[in-house]
């Protein structure tokens, strides 16, 4: 109730304080949820009909909210929103850092309006760094792309590092310091911590307490370390929501201290994964992972081979030639199983039937590659599983080849549990008075029963302090909150999964004159407005006492990572014993809890792109669903959108329901970070949280649950409504798959059905004869549906965000998709991920039928579309057999948010309202570097030109280029046997092909 | 005439003995010259002008928000609009067909029935010509479908069977304007001759052009109608045709079919000679026009309805059988769709509307029953805007890839877009009636016995 | 001497009129009119009647001839308009069809054929016919109003060579016709 107001208070302050008898948006939602499915929406509007939500929006909206009173126009609304709240100060113009910044050396020193000049950074995400390069126009960063220097990224991304810079725009960040919810200057601050320091430099800082996400940084690590020296009393908490606990228990178990595991899939011939989703972003390494497995895909030479025990249907899984659903909790037996079938000493359980066959080929493939396998245990499984992992790694020789242990990433491995809990019962027992929050959300996303909100309400901490991007559920109950600089403003150090320093570099002055944790706990420490330059500067400048540091300096920012800092590997001795079962209470149905593939822990849920982004199986946007398996949809008479109680052992929790196909039986598993309150205009009042059931007890899963059927629906958006090659009039070969000995029997299987190119009545047009034809290649057997290509075409292409109501509708405008579709038994199938972006067929059907010719072709075999000759009419998208066009029914793209307009790429003009839109193979880069080719009297270097898609995918499957140039990678890739067309049978001749997707299963593991 | 009536074993007459050329002229005449506005008259304009107000503003709100508010989406980029086209511009269709290709037949049973069927027929294409202009992303740009250089001197693309539409309704309405106007000039001086208020006199004066009825005239005037009758057939023939084209063009799975164009064109007179009969009957009911428009009118336009709807029954039936012999395994799934599919009872009562309650027009007690004609061409005009949303709707909804396969709902917008235009049909119907002669005066004298002239 | 006389002082009458009941009896007047030797006349009647034409010896009508031209006028406009963009004004590789992809541009060439064809029908009509003529002096005899009704007239025009207001009258009277009337000019 306190909370409720709180949350009205501060949302609403600064309009017009002291309403009384406010509508809550609480409240507002209990209404909607009353509704069910397809009145969803229209009870919205309803609902804005009442004067009291009306009154509630002038509260939170000062300017133009009454607009909003209108079915169709919620994102307008939300643009409206945007103008609103953006600040006055914020204009269209930026300034570079003050400091010296320096560019990637591939472009020029100098700016030139016009060209993009591109400098590598790092963003960390739960300690681990993706290294980056990010292109500035005029000083203004416009597009994250991955830093091809660095091992770790390779030039990959993963969707977070994609989406980041959105958050950096992202009109709802804090933009002031505030004390309880009122604008306040940082000398305010200043001025009103001054007092409790020195109050506490008495107590050598008894009171005071510190909680961290989890911290990778050198140079905050050190600066948090002398904070603690000044204050030797003070005590240092870590707690990130998505944390390694088991990891770290796990290595305590089997070498008696926590080490970071590193794995080597080049050489790996055979993979199994115990619940490890080690192929898609939020995974340490996983971009570089992803790589790694993607190079032994090739059918021709060295096809490694996966296997995965998993316990929700994950990107990873499908991927899988072997994949065995399992609930959370009985993967232990399994690895317990298998590490006595590889000579583990531990008490070797057996299994029975299909798991038994699959353990038995497994351990059979594993033992034929000794030293050639890695077994990877997911973050979420029992520290026993992670020790199994090390062991049987151990036993099989793949220490040191495959798998190598380092120290560990994060510069304070603690229990992140532990720490809150005892940081709680500190405040409790009333020995916290100044309690500094570096970022983080504990008080949405810490487990329930430790009850961190409570204490923050509760509990008599003389000074609450918040740092964070957004001004939160946790800001809220501070006293102060300071408005956090983002990574692309602030200056920082971070470490990669492989232990490996990147320098954190600024491309813009903050926004909002934001503050870095560094720069606020330097200041916490004495050093009176220190800035994150000289802190990193100096920090290395200690490191680095050989040697000129300028020069130094200069290269690792320029590299983006400090040469050689990446961790020796690390010879640890196995402790050597029976690795003891965790013991499971009895429970008949599981529940997992995992990360958003999205959104993440929630941090991301004010991200557009992001909430738009389909899910990699689900394809869901904009909502959390609880999954569960067909069988037990059958047993309990549940269909996809039932709404339904989830009892966690007394925790209450409702959410819609999704049938997912492979997802094992009698377990639920639900993903974290939605139902935030206090997010923003694309994050609030979206989905479910989940945080409110899960415990320490449960962290990952839990047994007990109970599930009650509602009674009504809830409509789910998911882009992709049917997710099968099935029909009832047959099978439709739109990927085409085979195993690896049909492959070898009939290497041009993927090529039956498309006609004779020579079959026409009249000429064709002569491509040849252009300097350049271009063309496109996506090899299925490297994509692991991973997402990024999606998020990197959005952000290059300016593409707007719909909304859900639109999404639902079947309106998003998404250019690139990937498509999923199961084969086989709903029990276990198996996926294929199909990136679909626009085929620019040489015949295409779309030009035939448009009355304007607002789509023709271009003499590089290009289907342009020109926005401002389209009419609209549609009819393209209707004869276009892939679907690829995107429609802007409404006014889909924001003008207003001057936030958006700096982020927008500004070779790419921006679509409105009632033009058709698609795919162009990137036009703006092809211009850029033709026009730089033709100055240079060459062409296109081949592999120089790259579609956004293509720069970020992390498996490199999608090969773009000249198809004209025999010797360009496309056209070898295109020559293959592989090679295929999709809808090859209708003649249409697409430029963008596939390469047939192959699988290398074991016989003997055959279910 | 009468022998030749008996010899075909027709019973009823064309219009009714004791008539002379003075009680045909002041019969026809008097509705609009001398007759009183009837409340009824007032009542029913005033509803259908309602529904005309209700369609401006359902457009208005369409201009300034988008195409968005309708239920279309991808993949289904095409709605009511489309659906409502075709349905409007078939029933189109009638009017020029009983004014032309009956005339060529020498039919001279049409008479009385031609002038109201192409006023109907003007008033359909109008509302049909509303369609492709609003269901465009940008209306206002709409003119760039017109044949001239737009947007950086850049022609239509002549290509498209959109633009093939824009010639072929432009043209059919054009066509059908004058041939209708032409046909209105003697009796329009008839009317300037026989009016008592000067301000009718005037203007009927001027819209008559100071016709005279000189035999020289009438002789050129009647070649020029022949021919035109002559140019129309053709016409009438190909824009249905074109319209087909829309469709049979594309490579969408149930439209890419050769049968498109005859069966469009018979289901087009179908629907059209429907709503002939909707608006005869009550309207020969209420100006007792029982003498004019006889059994026998009422009869012929049933068994051309029976004849049409068999040609459409065959359309279906060739399509299906497609479907399946073509092999393809989108075409069979297309059958298969739209006979279990999520539209499947709208495919079924499209069936039982088109092909199976239209039968009863077998019977002669039907097809004599006013009443009873009344409600199949209700049944089969719903048929008809049926099988358009059948092929535009479930066609676009479940095509190639199974991945962007979608579903169509239509919001309130889309029903006010179409009842509305239904309202302006009315609303015009109901102006014409009551300043113009809805049956041709001058072709009702030469049915006359005394019109015959011995060499 | 009166042959000048009559040149210099236009007959102040336009012609005579003769009212009939039928067709029949206009039909017959006309054609016996013709076979007198007049040659300057007209009929009016309500409707169109079979022969009439001839009686008043009517043969050349240009309308066919008009429609014909107009239809190749615009058939030819529309293929070439349709040709001349596709190949020569903006040549566009559309969907990998030739320029010239005659078999899309039949369509609007029909379409254009019709509307010429049509339009020059009607327009040639009323071109032909004088029309529209608000005035005409026919109009001037007030019994004229019923020739849009149920009465058939037969002219004879002053103009007419053959015309002599007493012989003339003479002539028609001899036809027993309804009335007969003067029309001034």
């Amino acid at each position: 109730m306190m909370k409720d107001e709180q949350q009205i208070k501060s949302q609403g302050q600064d309009v017009c304080p002291g309403k009384k008898s406010q509508l809550k948006l609480e409240d507002v939602r209990a209404e909607i949820e009353k509704t069910s499915g397809p009145q969803y929406w229209r009870s919205l509007e309803e609902l804005a009909g009442t004067p009291e939500f009306q009154e509630m929006l002038h509260r939170e909206f000062p300017k133009g909210a009454s607009e909003w009173l209108d079915s169709v126009s919620r994102r307008g609304f939300l643009r409206l929103m945007g103008a609103s709240m953006a600040l006055a100060g914020m204009t269209g113009c930026t300034k570079l850092p003050l400091e010296p910044i320096v560019p990637y050396v591939r472009q020029p020193e100098e700016v030139v309006p016009g060209r993009p000049m591109f400098y590598a950074t790092a963003m960390t995400l739960s300690g681990y760094a993706s290294p980056l390069l990010v292109e500035s126009h005029l000083g203004r960063p416009t597009k994250v792309e991955g830093n091809p220097e660095h091992p770790a990224s390779l030039g990959g991304t993963d969707v977070f590092a994609q989406a980041s810079l959105l958050d950096l725009y992202d009109p709802d960040r804090s933009q002031t310091v505030t004390h309880l919810g009122d604008i306040r200057s940082w000398d305010r601050f200043v001025d009103g911590i001054r007092g409790p320091l020195t109050a506490q430099k008495a107590l050598s800082g008894a009171g005071i307490r510190i909680l961290t996400p989890t911290i990778s940084s050198p140079t905050l690590a050190a600066q948090i370390k002398s904070l603690l020296s000044a204050y030797p009393q003070a005590k240092w908490h870590v707690y990130e929501p998505i944390n390694r606990d088991n990891v770290i228990a796990g290595s305590q178990m089997a070498f008696g201290q926590p080490v970071e595991t590193q794995y080597r899939l080049e050489g790996a011939n055979v993979i199994l994964s115990l619940d490890a989703d080690f192929l898609y972003g939020g995974f340490p390494g996983a971009t570089r992972y992803i790589r790694d497995y993607a190079n032994r895909r090739n059918p021709d030479a060295n096809i490694n081979r996966l296997y995965v025990v998993e316990s929700t249907p994950s990107a990873t899984g499908v991927k899988a030639e072997h994949r065995l659903p399992l609930r959370a909790s009985e993967i232990e037996g399994f690895a317990h199983a298998l590490a006595g079938m590889v000579g583990v000493n531990a008490g070797g359980a057996t299994l029975e039937g299909e798991q038994q066959k699959f353990l038995a080929g497994v351990a059979k493939d594993l033992q034929g590659n000794r030293g050639a396998s890695v077994v990877m245990a997911g973050d979420h499984q029992s520290a026993a599983v992670h020790a199994l992992a090390h062991a049987i790694n151990a036993a099989l020789g793949n220490v040191g080849k495959t798998v190598v242990y380092t120290d560990t990433v994060d510069a304070n491995p603690v229990n992140q549990t532990e720490s809150l809990r005892e940081l709680v019962s500190d405040m409790h027992g009333g020995k916290v008075d100044l309690l500094l929050i570096l970022s983080g959300n504990p008080a949405y996303d810490a487990p329930v029963d430790i009850g961190f909100a409570d204490a923050l309400e509760k509990t008599n901490v003389g000074m609450r302090v918040h740092v964070g991007l957004h001004n939160t559920e946790t800001a809220a109950l501070c006293h102060w909150h300071i408005n956090e600089a983002h990574y692309l403003e602030a200056w920082g150090d971070t470490r990669a999964y492989d232990g490996s320093v990147c320098i954190v570099q600024p491309l813009i002055q903050p926004l909002y004159a934001g503050r870095s944790a560094l720069e606020v706990v330097a200041f916490l420490g004495g050093q009176a407005n220190a800035n994150g330059y000289e802190l990193v500067r100096g920090y290395w400048q200690k490191q680095h006492t050989a040697g000129d540091f300028d020069s130094f300096w200069r290269k690792s920012v320029h590299d983006g990572f400090v040469a050689g800092t990446a961790f020796a590997p690390k010879n640890v001795a196995m402790k050597g014993g029976n690795v003891p079962a965790t013991n499971v209470e009895p429970g008949d149905i599981e529940i997992n809890f995992r990360r958003d593939p999205s959104i993440y822990d929630g941090r991301f849920a004010n991200n557009g792109w992001l909430q738009e982004l389909p899910k990699p199986l689900t394809k869901l946007t904009w909502d959390n669903a609880a999954l569960i398996g067909p069988a037990m949809a059958d047993r309990l008479k549940l269909k996809t959108e039932d709404m339904v109680e989830l009892d966690v052992r007394g925790r209450k929790v409702q959410s819609p329901i999704w049938i997912q196909a492979g997802h094992p039986d009698k377990s639920i598993t639900v993903f974290l970070g939605y139902g935030r309150t206090r997010s923003g205009r694309a994050g609030s009042e979206v989905g479910f949280d989940m945080y409110r059931a899960r415990t320490t007890t449960g962290l990952w899963f839990t047994n007990g649950v109970q599930i009650r059927k509602l009674g009504d629906t809830y409509k789910l958006a998911s882009t992709q409504g049917y997710q099968t090659m099935e029909t009832p009039t047959g099978e439709r070969p739109l990927v085409q798959a085979a195993t690896l000995e049909k492959y070898r029997d009939e290497p041009k299987f993927a090529k039956e059905g498309e006609p004779p190119t020579a079959l026409t009545l009249y000429q064709p047009y002569d491509y040849k004869k252009e300097a350049y034809a271009w063309g496109m290649a996506i090899d299925m057997n490297r994509c692991t549906g991973c997402n990024n290509c999606i998020v990197a075409c959005q952000a290059e292409n300016n593409i707007a965000v719909v909304g859900k109501e639109q999404v639902v509708k079947g309106r998003h405008m998404h250019w690139l998709r990937v498509d999923v579709y199961y084969e086989g038994d709903r029990a276990n199938p198996s996926a294929h991920f199909q990136p679909v972006p626009c085929m620019q067929c040489e015949n295409a059907p779309c030009e035939v039928v448009c009355p304007v010719g607002a789509t023709v072709h271009s003499t590089e075999g290009l289907n342009d579309m020109v926005y401002n000759r389209c009419i609209g009419t549609r009819y393209c998208s209707n004869n276009c057999p892939y679907k690829v066009r995107r429609f802007n029914f409404l006014l889909f793209q924001d003008w207003e948010t001057p936030q958006y307009k700096m982020m927008r790429n500004p070779d790419v003009s921006i679509r409105s309202r009632g033009v058709m839109e698609k795919c162009t193979y990137c036009i703006q880069r092809i211009n850029e570097h033709r026009i730089d080719a033709e100055r240079a009297d060459t062409l296109v270097k081949d592999g120089t030109l790259q579609t956004a898609c293509q720069q970020s995918c992390p498996a490199e499957a999608i090969i773009f280029g000249n198809i004209n140039d025999p010797n360009s990678k496309v056209s070898k890739l295109k020559s293959l046997d592989r090679n295929y067309s999709l809808l090859g049978e209708l003649n249409t001749r697409p430029r963008t092909t596939y390469l047939a997707e192959i699988r290398n299963p074991n016989p003997e593991a055959e279910g | 005439m009468a022998e030749r009536d008996d010899a075909l074993g027709r019973s009823a007459p064309v219009i009714e003995p004791g008539h002379t050329f003075a009680t045909v002229t002041d019969k026809i005449s008097s509705i609009v010259l001398t007759r009183p506005t009837s409340r009824g008259w007032f009542l029913g304009f005033g509803v259908a002008f309602a529904l005309t107000m209700m369609m401006l503003f359902a457009i208005s709100y369409l201009v300034v928000k988008g195409t968005g508010i309708w239920g279309i989406n991808i993949p289904i980029g095409w709605g009511f609009a489309i659906v409502n086209f075709v349905w409007w511009i078939g029933i189109g269709h009638a009017g020029t067909l009983i004014s032309a290709i009956l005339l060529l037949l020498r039919q001279s049973w049409r008479n009385s029935i031609n002038r109201f069927a192409e006023a109907m027929t003007l008033f359909a294409v109008a509302a049909a010509g509303i369609f492709p202009l609003i269901h465009t992303g940008r209306p206002w740009l709409a003119y760039w479908m017109f044949p001239y250089p737009n947007t950086m001197g850049y022609w239509p693309q002549f290509r498209s069977p959109l633009i093939w539409d824009v010639f072929a309704v432009s043209t059919y309405f054009t066509i059908s304007l004058v041939f209708w106007f032409i046909g209105l000039v003697p009796d329009l001086a008839t009317l300037r001759d026989r009016s008592e208020n000067r301000f009718a006199k005037i203007i009927y004066g001027m819209l008559a052009l100071g016709w005279r009825g000189s035999a020289r005239h009438w002789h050129r005037y009647e070649t020029a109608y022949l021919l035109l009758g002559g140019l129309a057939t053709p016409l009438v023939l190909s824009v249905h045709t074109v319209v087909s084209f829309d469709f049979a063009i594309a490579i969408v799975p149930g439209w890419h079919t050769t049968i498109f164009p005859p069966y469009f064109v018979a289901g087009a007179i179908y629907s059209g000679f429907a709503m002939v009969m909707m608006l005869a009957i009550p309207i020969r009911k209420v100006y007792n026009l029982e003498d004019f428009i006889t059994d026998r009118h009422l009869q012929n336009s049933a068994k051309v309805m029976l004849a049409t709807g068999w040609i459409v029954a065959y359309g279906y039936g060739m399509e299906a059988f497609m479907g399946w012999y073509s092999g393809s395994s989108s075409d069979q799934f297309l059958l298969w769709n739209r006979l279990h599919g999520p539209y499947a009872p709208w495919y079924f009562a499209l069936l039982i509307c088109n092909i199976g309650i239209p039968q009863l027009l077998a019977f002669r007690k039907m097809r004599t029953s006013p009443l009873g004609l009344f409600l199949i061409s209700l049944v089969v005009l719903v048929g008809m805007w049926l099988e358009r949303f059948i092929i535009v709707v479930v066609s676009l909804h479940r095509d190639f890839l199974t991945s962007s396969w979608g579903m169509y709902y239509p919001t309130k917008w889309d029903w006010m877009t179409y009842i509305g235009t239904i309202g302006m049909f009315l609303a015009a119907i109901f102006l014409f009636v009551r300043i113009l002669p809805m049956i041709s005066i001058f072709e009702m004298r030469t049915l006359l016995p005394e019109a015959e002239v011995k060499e | 001497m009166t042959v000048i006389h009559s040149h210099l002082h236009p007959h102040p009458t336009y012609g005579l009129m003769a009212e009939f009941d039928s067709a029949q009896d206009l039909i017959e007047a006309a054609n016996r009119t013709r076979e007198a030797g007049y040659r300057k006349i007209d009929a009016y009647s309500p409707f169109p009647i079979e022969g009439m034409a001839e009686a008043i010896g009517f043969h050349k009508n240009g309308v066919p001839l008009v429609v014909l031209i107009g239809g190749i006028v615009g058939g030819l406009a529309g293929y070439l308009l349709q040709y001349w963009v596709a190949t020569m004004a903006y040549p566009v590789n559309i969907g990998g069809k030739p320029f010239h992809s005659w078999p899309a541009f039949i369509v609007v060439t029909f379409e254009m054929t019709i509307l010429f064809a049509g339009l020059s029908a009607v327009f040639g009509m009323l071109a032909l016919n004088g029309l529209p003529m608000p005035y005409h002096p026919v109009f001037n005899v007030p019994r004229f109003a019923l020739a849009s009704k149920d009465r058939f007239f037969l002219i004879v025009f002053a103009s007419d060579p053959k015309y002599d207001a007493a012989v003339t009258r003479q002539f028609l009277e001899g036809f027993h016709p309804r009335s007969l009337s003067e029309v001034p000019s």
